[in-house]
């Protein structure tokens, strides 16, 4: 089979098997939202001392399905003077954004499936990372026009500071993958894993790539501390203040997917993905492994968010600008060099 | 020879992510319509832009900070630069020295360019 230009796959399942496998990934990864939401606030109550949510279900388990519940039997309503259509376009786009990146994590190898070869990820293109950068470029049309067409001035100064944050560490996130890339030859994530198996975890050789892709990550996702475009001691709610109901409910729910992808790409880039070391695992461990690890990235996320206050604007940007990206620049600098020289 | 059929089928679960996003996506849009109640008469202060608070439409006069489009200036130029790099570092082991080189001097010329945009304040938020 030719392999096409700009998607190097060399094989591709049958129709049926790369349909399932997809659907198979989003419900899988997409029920880690109302789990991750969950976590958040019993986990913050616990960070608290308090018990967090203990009333619907048992334990409180279900106040997630709650939450979504009470929202979507609000009235439906579109303030007055705003974009309509663009109003409602948002949060789609939010929601588009996050569900498609998750299609280049890779959660194992290719295995056989009833007899079919199958990789079990999305899509495993030559492009890889960049994938989910392009993708992450759209996913801020979803805030900017968000507040930009609900015509309040809370939700226009919360989209115009999350455009101008998501873009400055956005060039941070994309010079600390440089390093990366060096030292692994290639975009693909199955590629980065398999080298990953074969030599070191990437986070340790490096080290300051990954501080920085960790701190971009937090600051993408609009994670405290990095919530500026929310703060909501300033800006009510930031983007989505003008947002109920359901719309609302695809936002918040599109941050979580966020947080959950950038768990994953953690995991995969940096943590060897599906790998364990010391040891040959056989293959249907290796969901779980990827899982597991990603629960351990968003542990991490909501320890951080009990812990650290947040930011001002001008130390959120001075930060992004004058310490990560030169911070990142030397790091692909000094790597193209090692590179080069023990090859 | 490129077939559009091929880059299709090859990206067809990137597909099937962005229709299921889509179709959660305006799921989630739509049924409050469905589902929430629906009042009898229309009043005009629910759709007020902050409903009972203090008076915040976005009015053609309001004013914001220069910085924001200053910030987008710039990332356009470091993005640009940024996606230079990628290709370099893909094919670094291949070309060896002679890609150390060419991306040392370009990225000695990106620091030039940076710290002449920090001494000329730019990076300063105001």
């Amino acid at each position: 089979m030719s392999a096409p230009l700009y998607a190097e796959i060399g094989y591709f399942e049958p129709w049926w098997m790369q349909i399932a496998k997809a659907l198979a990934i989003f419900l899988v990864v997409f029920n880690m939202v109302p789990m991750a939401l969950l976590a958040d606030r019993k986990l913050l109550g616990r960070f608290q001392h308090r018990y967090g949510p203990t009333r619907v279900g048992p334990f409180g388990l279900l106040q997630a399905v709650a939450d979504i519940g009470k929202l979507l039997f609000k009235q439906q309503f579109v303030p007055r003077d705003s974009r309509k259509w663009l109003f409602i376009a948002a949060p789609i786009i939010s929601m588009v954004t996050a569900a498609a990146t998750l299609a280049i994590i890779p959660f194992s190898d290719t295995v056989d499936i009833f007899g079919v070869k199958t990789g079990l990820y999305g899509v495993d293109p030559s492009i890889g990372i960049l994938f989910a950068f392009a993708f992450g470029g759209i996913a801020f049309y979803g805030l900017m026009l968000g507040g930009w067409s609900s015509n309040s001035k809370y939700s226009f100064l919360g989209s115009m500071r999350a455009a101008a944050q998501l873009i400055s560490y956005e060039i941070a996130q994309g010079l600390s993958i440089i390093g990366v890339i060096m030292m692994v030859g290639s975009l693909s994530l199955v590629d980065i894993v398999t080298w990953q198996e074969q030599n070191v975890w990437l986070f340790i050789p490096q080290f300051v790539g990954w501080l920085v892709f960790l701190v971009a990550g937090f600051a993408e996702t609009n994670r405290p501390p990095f919530d500026l475009a929310e703060g909501e001691a300033e800006l009510v709610g930031g983007y989505f203040t003008e947002y109920s109901g359901g719309r609302f409910a695809a936002f918040f729910a599109a941050e979580y997917l966020n947080m959950v992808v950038v768990s994953l790409l953690f995991t995969t880039i940096f943590f060897g993905g599906w790998d364990v070391p010391f040891w040959d695992q056989p293959n249907w461990i290796e969901p779980i492994v990827v899982l597991a690890k990603m629960w351990v990235f968003i542990f991490f996320f909501i320890w951080v968010r009990a812990t650290l206050p947040r930011l001002r604007y001008d130390q959120l940007m001075s930060f992004g600008w004058k310490i990560l990206l030169p911070l990142a620049t030397l790091n692909a600098l000094v790597t193209a060099v090692l590179v080069v020289v023990l090859d | 020879m490129l077939q559009i059929q091929d880059v299709i089928r090859a990206y067809l679960p990137a597909i099937v992510f962005v229709v299921l996003g889509i179709g959660l996506g305006a799921v989630f849009a739509s049924l409050n319509s469905v589902l929430g109640p629906k009042p009898k008469h229309a009043r005009r202060a629910t759709a007020e832009p902050y409903e009972s608070g203090l008076p915040s439409e976005v009015k053609k006069t309001m004013r914001f900070g220069i910085s924001f489009y200053l910030v987008a200036m710039l990332f356009i130029l470091f993005d640009i630069e940024t996606i230079f790099l990628f290709p370099v570092a893909m094919q670094l082991k291949a070309f060896g020295t002679f890609a150390l080189i060419e991306i040392s001097v370009f990225i000695v010329l990106l620091f030039v360019a940076f710290i002449y945009v920090w001494r000329r304040g730019a990076l300063e938020w105001k």
